[in-house]
């Protein structure tokens, strides 16, 4: 299991532009590499990541080898509603992760 | 064959200059394909017409450590229902990949920023590019000194 940090403000304004900081742990190996042995290491990236404003989305990325271990994101969305924000890692070898924040809209 | 002194210089320092690469750097540099970055933009965006402008690309201009890069991309453009900004994809030219990240975004980003963290394997050029909804696009161009690669270390 992963563990996951996300950073998304507890209350806000209504219209508000939030920013979300979003930061997992994985070792991104880019598939690159060869071992000591000569062979080379298998890729094992997160190959996307999306982010759910109370089921619908808002934000979607498609990661690739070039995106430094242990992925840090950085993205923004508008205050709407009070509820949850939900995120979602998906990537190789069956790697999944779901995480969510709760936020209340004034 | 009798070697002059000029040429046995020139053998000694070649075989120096090639054992101070190691395997995983050779390796490297040979799968450097001119044009790659090209190609996998027009992959993505298709003949679309890119201009210059709007993109800001955030990079230092010279890391230390190739593996970890904090990259900014922040498009100047309003995100309103009817004129926003669709998606942002970053290229790069000398990686064995010429993909960094693509990201969709819609109205209810409230604003065209992302931020994230790169690696990049050698010295090069790097290309933002914004699609908008009404399908221009736009990009910025960077260029980065690397002087630490990424991917080149071998595993212990």
């Amino acid at each position: 299991m992963s563990r996951a940090l996300i950073n998304v403000p507890k209350n806000a304004r209504r219209g508000q532009v939030l920013e979300i900081k979003t930061l997992i742990s994985h070792v991104m190996e880019s598939g690159f590499r060869h071992g000591t042995n000569g062979k080379d290491i298998p890729r094992d990236i997160i190959t996307s990541f999306s982010c759910r404003y109370n089921g619908e989305e808002v934000f979607a990325t498609q990661l690739f080898p070039a995106i430094a271990a242990n992925p840090f994101l950085t993205f923004h969305t508008v205050a709407t509603e009070s509820g949850t924000l939900s995120f979602h890692w998906t990537g190789d070898n069956g790697f999944e992760v779901t995480e969510e924040a709760q936020i209340v809209v004034e | 064959m009798k070697l002059t002194r000029r040429q046995a210089l020139k053998a000694a320092s070649a075989a120096v200059a090639s054992a101070a690469l190691p395997r995983a750097a050779q390796a490297q540099l040979q799968s450097f394909v001119p044009g790659q970055m090209e190609a996998a933009i027009r992959k993505v965006l298709g003949d679309a017409k890119i201009r210059k402008g709007k993109v800001t690309l955030d990079l230092p201009p010279l890391v230390e450590n190739g593996n970890v890069v904090p990259m900014t991309v922040t498009v100047d453009n309003p995100m309103t229902k009817d004129n926003f900004v669709r998606a942002i994809h970053v290229f790069n030219e000398k990686n064995p990949q010429p993909n960094v990240i693509s990201v969709q975004l819609g109205a209810r980003a409230g604003k065209a920023e992302i931020a994230t963290r790169i690696r990049l394997a050698t010295t090069q050029k790097l290309t933002a590019i914004a699609e908008l909804s009404d399908g221009s696009c736009w990009s910025d161009t960077q260029e980065v000194v690397v002087t630490l690669a990424a991917c080149l270390e071998d595993l212990p």
